[in-house]
């Protein structure tokens, strides 16, 4: 019994990281960041707008808060559109109660369906990133390349048309991505991307038409994966929301800069026994000193400016 | 395949001879960071998928690269604060792609031990030569970066074959006599350090690392909540200082630099070791210097009761 010879050799090992997308660099290697008004934490809330098609095909795997029943799956499909028909109402009053300046990652299939939400999010004028063209079209390794630019066209051109936004940002559906998806992003205009969480402050990504900025968009703090996933109480994740509140805006104290970044979804915190426990955290958050809540563009404009 | 690895006899946790740890200490604690590197692109390992999907694996890759580039500096300043010194289980590679935190560990002097080359690549399958070159390899990398001679090792992912201890403790006596590879945190058997059978005859033990206490562990396969975390720490080390009256104890914090740093979990980890290190008579210590410690006082008592208790309780 032997592996072959080439599992012990090891072609990257030497300085920085094992491919050639970004730099390696330890965050408090890096230039302080200050916020507009001497504010210590920028505050970019993350709002998932999600279209979950009945008829799933799950390729390459199932997305994470999709359809799990044989079809038709009624209950998880509309369970999720609750989220953009009620769930959102109440998001958009708790934003305006605390003064915060939300981001929209929306479906584009999502977009086409929905025209009335649209115009309302384009009457309020907040930012609107793509998420992709609907939760079931994933990108992912091994994808054909021809096949996955026509996807992020579609998806782009939709949305672009649909809101009127130049649409600058992108979060892959499941921030599942191919080995291209970076360099598609980049040449079809998209600036920033969302689905690599190896920081808490931007920085720069490499690809093969010039370069994207990865936003840090914490996937272990969002609604998802600490109430879904982990099973945890809306209690807790408020406790998890504020300590990290309190740490980042300690370092920031310190070091400069830093983003709280929270991604939540409508068809989760916006259920009535949960909406209460998104506004107590957006309460306390924005009622510390130093707090400035902004959408992911704007932040990413005020960091590059000091690059 | 056997049906129990032989490594130890079993060891009744009563009536076993005194372990006094230096100055009174009830208790030995130490804390391994986990230093890890896992590749963007491994090969293939016929037993173990180093990812669940294929490459690139994004999320699985990118958060531990979180570890390391935000999550390091984070962690050693709250083990700093607390006069915590790392015993650290390095992905070796680590010294060649990341030597900015192997030197800030150095000035620290912490402690550096063998985790294997890469987190991505498996002992599965390896032949004896293969898996005897890749910790060799690791050996010397450590030596080479910090001048330590390797003391202890926790295999590559956990990932183990029936050879693993002896190869280890082999390689550490050829490379460095007496001095390299005495201990392994490869076994969760108990709360104090057992003596290890090995081929070689070596004194070798087994320094309890604590599957329980590991942050990966609570936060990745036990879904607990951060606050939670915090209080198993707390509530292990109590029933650990209270027993360790009679006997001494070891008390391991295995953590994860992208687990245990992230902002809303550091503040629990933090007020667990604020805890821990206000109490008077612990030992706050490395892995290495407590299985130096056994080794030089207990090895050859612990051996001699084991044998004794061998037939039964009498």
């Amino acid at each position: 019994m032997s592996l072959d010879k080439a599992y012990l050799e090891y072609p990257e090992r030497s300085y920085g990281m094992d491919h050639d997308r970004y730099d390696w660099s330890m965050l408090t290697d890096r230039k302080p960041v200050e916020w507009p008004k001497g504010n210590k934490l920028a505050l970019w809330v993350n709002v998932g707008l999600q279209f979950f098609p009945l008829n799933q095909q799950g390729k390459p795997f199932k997305v994470p808060g999709g359809m799990t029943m044989p079809y038709p799956d009624l209950r998880h499909f509309s369970l999720r559109d609750y989220g953009n028909r009620v769930g959102i109402y109440r998001f958009l009053k708790a934003f305006d109660r605390y003064g915060v300046s939300p981001t929209f990652a929306v479906n584009s299939r999502l977009a086409e369906r929905t025209p009335y939400l649209m115009e309302v999010l384009k009457e309020r004028g907040d930012e609107i990133l793509c998420h992709g063209e609907h939760m079931d079209a994933l990108h992912y390794g091994g994808q054909d390349k021809t096949e996955e630019a026509a996807q992020i066209e579609r998806a782009l051109d939709s949305l672009r048309s649909l809101t009127g936004q130049s649409i600058r940002g992108w979060i892959s559906p499941a921030k599942s991505e191919s080995a291209n998806t970076p360099d598609l992003l980049a040449a079809h205009g998209i600036e920033y991307f969302c689905d690599w969480v190896n920081d808490d402050m931007p920085y720069g990504f490499r690809t093969a038409a010039g370069e994207l900025i990865a936003m840090p968009l914490s996937t272990e703090l969002e609604d998802f994966f600490v109430i879904q996933n982990n099973g945890h109480s809306e209690d807790s994740w408020v406790e998890q929301v504020c300590d990290a509140c309190d740490f980042l805006l300690a370092e920031a104290r310190d070091q400069g800069g830093r983003i709280l970044a929270l991604n939540i979804h409508p068809w989760l915190l916006g259920q009535p026994h949960r909406i209460a426990r998104l506004e107590k955290a957006l309460d306390y958050i924005t009622s510390q000193e130093g707090v400035w809540s902004a959408g992911a563009g704007e932040i990413l404009d005020c960091w590059k400016g000091q690059q | 395949m056997k049906e129990d690895p032989g490594f130890y006899d079993y060891w009744a946790y009563q009536n076993r001879p005194k372990i006094e740890w230096p100055n009174g200490a009830k208790v030995a604690f130490w804390v391994a960071p986990n230093i890890e590197f896992y590749e963007l692109n491994p090969p293939d390992n016929p037993q173990r998928k180093p990812w669940p999907q294929a490459a690139p694996a994004v999320g699985g890759y990118s958060i531990r690269d979180y570890g390391n580039r935000v999550g390091h500096m984070r962690q050693m300043q709250v083990l700093e604060k607390y006069g915590v010194r790392g015993s650290i289980s390095l992905s070796t590679a680590l010294c060649d792609h990341h030597p900015e935190i192997i030197e800030l560990c150095k000035e620290r002097n912490w402690e550096f031990f063998s985790h294997g080359i890469y987190n991505t690549r498996y002992t599965y399958g390896m032949s004896e030569q293969q898996e005897r070159d890749m910790i060799r390899d690791s050996m010397e990398t450590i030596y080479k970066h910090t001048g330590q001679k390797c003391a202890g090792y926790l295999a590559p992912a956990l990932s183990h074959s029936e050879l693993t201890l002896d190869l280890f403790a082999e390689v550490g006596s050829e490379l460095f006599g007496e001095e390299g590879g005495i201990y392994t945190c490869d076994l969760f058997h108990d709360d104090q350090p057992t003596p290890i059978h090995l081929r070689s005859g070596k004194k070798f033990v087994s320094i309890p690392y604590s599957l329980e206490m590991n942050d990966t562990i609570a936060y990745v396969v036990n879904k607990i909540e951060p606050r939670r975390y915090g209080q198993n720490i707390k509530d292990n080390f109590d029933r650990l200082y209270q027993e360790g009256a009679d006997s001494g104890t070891i008390m391991c914090i295995p953590t994860h630099n992208y687990q245990v740093s992230c902002p809303h979990r550091l503040k629990a980890f933090e007020e667990a070791l604020d805890y821990i290190t206000s109490h008077d008579d612990v030992w706050v210590t490395t892995g290495r210097e407590i299985a130096e410690y056994f080794l030089e006082n207990y090895y050859d008592v612990a051996l001699a009761d084991i044998a004794a208790k061998k037939g039964g309780a009498a």
